[in-house]
């Protein structure tokens, strides 16, 4: 028996389930998705920024409800080949629409008032199904928003949906999402990167004017950089993860994506902020973000780490990387060497590290208190049997944690791995004496193909191996477009700032963005 | 191969999960080639570093003793495989 406060009629839709979607399209769409056109009535409207849309919110040239019924039509358009939304609030989106379309009549204006983001599915929506792309949160409906959510409700945006994951955010490619894959808007045959994959990929393909992921090793500058937008991984503690499904909470952090710095900046300034329900939450008062974009970087001290160019860099990437680096020298920045020595320490540190606190986090699924729950022929067995709903990347991390802090093993794994931690911190702190910012590569290749990696669990952790030495740290960082390969895929560049320098780095990847074209290129779709 | 076959037993039952025999072998070699490549911070003489658990250093953080209202028993429940009696069921834990 279940007892219900919650929605009688639960109000989302499920992507994944095996019928089609059927969202409550406009008049336009219907005709062209009937006579065979693509129903490009909407363009003009999503390939605004979000500060664009913001403008045109403000001067009443469109309304809110347009710009969600264009976002829907968008996602019937396109997302049965891109595949980023797991579950769609069409019907709270429109209502949320309503009421900002509402309030502005009333003269009211809020930071993001009326305007559609999306969700990465580890953060949890009142009323609305939250599984971290896992089979053992199936149907798991949360009580209560996660503090980024009551943030951006509290902003006026408009909540489209919840985004694919990786299994409880553990990937780089979407690949091991219980439910499927995400593909990459400029190449459908290539990941969009993850584990925050679908968030990336709805907002490249335009099915979001922002969206909300998760970065505990990369997981959303590396994304950011396979899809051409810019990802902002603020630093820890910046960001309340309250109501954000743990992975490795030391790690774990609240981050963002748009298309272009400033709407990064935008939805980050909303969610950022001091929130007692989270005792590692960093109680300094909040910059004004946005305001901080001045575009000026003369004097900045750039370091690049020779440590980020070895061997396994995509050649076309480190040439669109050094060019980017003599750009904001041509900007006025001061550009010099810097090293972080540990750097080739930070991967196996990390995969002690994030798999220990993971094995500790995910034993809180035993099917007692939320998700389903598989009988067996006692409370053990019942325990293993519900258990198996873990994928297999989950598996192996909580094998990997059980291990490396089990008798016998956790001071040559994990007490080493946290001493490691220490060095790979000095290292960004040492350098942080000496330049304001770090300039390299984000991910050392460009997307790479469904399926490639996918039975190499090493080579897909590689994929990680350029931004997760930051995550270790305290420090923050960005992905920002720079360029594309001979195929067309993008390019990221990594910037990295010392901690709560957010304004620093936003800035610096804003002076950069204002004077290159790349963050104009969209998606072929 | 860093682990034997019974110790991927061994650990699988330590985490409560439930491996076929794939499984096992498969995990065997992949966890193996795992430990293999992280055995790299051996190298490293760490007698004199400290460990770091957390980026950002806080302690005890803590708030006033004020009673607050909580969340409401039905919304506590409602996710719940099984519940009577305003409370979590689950099987018997101990023999009757």
């Amino acid at each position: 028996m279940r007892l219900t406060r919650l929605p009688t009629s639960l109000r989302f839709r499920q992507c994944w389930t095996n019928e089609p979607l059927s969202l409550p399209v406009s008049n336009l769409c219907a005709e062209a998705l009937a006579s065979g056109r693509s129903p490009g009535y909407y363009m003009d409207l999503i390939s605004l920024s979000l500060t664009e849309l913001r403008q045109a919110l403000r001067q009443g040239q469109t309304t809110s409800v347009a710009a969600t019924q264009a976002i829907l039509d968008r996602i019937v358009a396109v997302d049965n080949q891109v595949q980023s939304y797991l579950t769609i609030a069409d019907e709270l989106a429109l209502e949320q629409a309503a009421a900002a379309d509402a309030r502005r009549q009333q003269g009211e204006d809020t930071p993001l008032l009326g305007i559609p983001v999306a969700v990465k599915d580890v953060i949890c929506t009142e009323g609305v199904e939250t599984t971290a792309g896992s089979q053992i949160l199936s149907g798991y409906i949360p009580p209560y928003d996660a503090f980024v959510v009551q943030q951006l409700k509290q902003a006026g945006a408009v909540i489209m949906g919840k985004t694919n994951t990786d299994e409880f955010a553990m990937g780089s490619s979407t690949e091991n999402s219980a439910y499927f894959t995400t593909h990459n808007p400029w190449d459908l045959t290539r990941v969009p990167g993850g584990s925050s994959g679908g968030s990336a990929a709805a907002v490249a393909a335009r099915m979001a004017f922002a969206a909300l992921g998760t970065d505990t090793g990369g997981s959303v500058r590396q994304p950011a950089a396979l899809c051409n937008l810019v990802g902002l991984r603020p630093t820890y503690g910046r960001v309340s993860r309250w109501g954000v499904i743990a992975y490795a909470s030391s790690l774990d952090q609240v981050s963002m994506f748009g298309r272009t710095v400033a709407d990064c900046a935008a939805i980050f300034q909303v969610t950022a902020g001091y929130d007692r329900r989270d005792s590692t939450s960093i109680d300094t008062p909040v910059p004004d973000y946005e305001a901080a974009l001045t575009g000026d970087i003369r004097g900045l001290r750039v370091g690049v780490p020779e440590e980020y160019f070895g061997a396994g860099l995509q050649p076309a990437v480190a040439a669109a990387v050094l060019a980017a680096i003599e750009q904001l020298a041509a900007l006025g920045a001061e550009v010099m060497p810097v090293s972080l020595p540990h750097t080739k320490y930070a991967l196996p540190a990390y995969y002690l590290i994030a798999p220990a606190e993971a094995s500790a986090n995910l034993a809180r699924y035993d099917g007692v208190r939320f998700g389903p729950r598989l009988l067996g022929a006692d409370v053990i067995g019942t325990l293993k049997q519900t258990r198996s709903l873990f994928g297999a990347e989950a598996k192996r991390r909580i094998m990997l944690g059980t291990y490396a802090l089990s008798a016998g093993y956790y001071d040559a794994y994990y007490g080493r791995a946290l001493k490691v931690r220490s060095l790979i911190k000095q290292d960004f702190q040492t350098a942080f004496q000496q330049v304001d910012i770090i300039a390299a590569p984000t991910s050392p290749t460009t997307a790479f193909k469904i399926g490639e990696k996918v039975d190499d669990p090493l080579s897909m952790y590689l994929a990680d191996i350029l931004t997760l030495p930051l995550n270790l740290s305290a420090s923050c960082g960005l992905s920002v477009p720079c360029g594309f390969d001979e195929q067309k895929l993008p390019i990221g560049l990594q910037l990295m700032g010392d901690t709560l320098q957010e304004m620093t780095i936003l800035n610096a990847a804003y002076a950069y963005e204002q004077t290159t074209p790349w963050h104009q290129m969209t998606a072929p779709l | 191969m860093t682990l034997t076959l019974d110790d991927v037993e061994k650990i699988a039952h330590l985490a409560r999960l439930q491996l076929t025999a794939a499984e096992k072998k498969q995990y065997q070699g992949q966890l193996s080639d795992v430990l293999d490549y992280v055995a790299q911070i051996s190298e490293l003489d760490l007698a004199d570093i400290a460990p770091t658990t957390h980026a950002v250093v806080q302690h005890n953080v803590m708030r006033d003793d004020v009673a607050e209202p909580s969340m409401t028993l039905s919304d506590v429940l409602f996710n719940a495989p099984d519940q009577a009696a305003n409370q979590f069921k689950i099987q018997a834990v101990l023999d009757e």
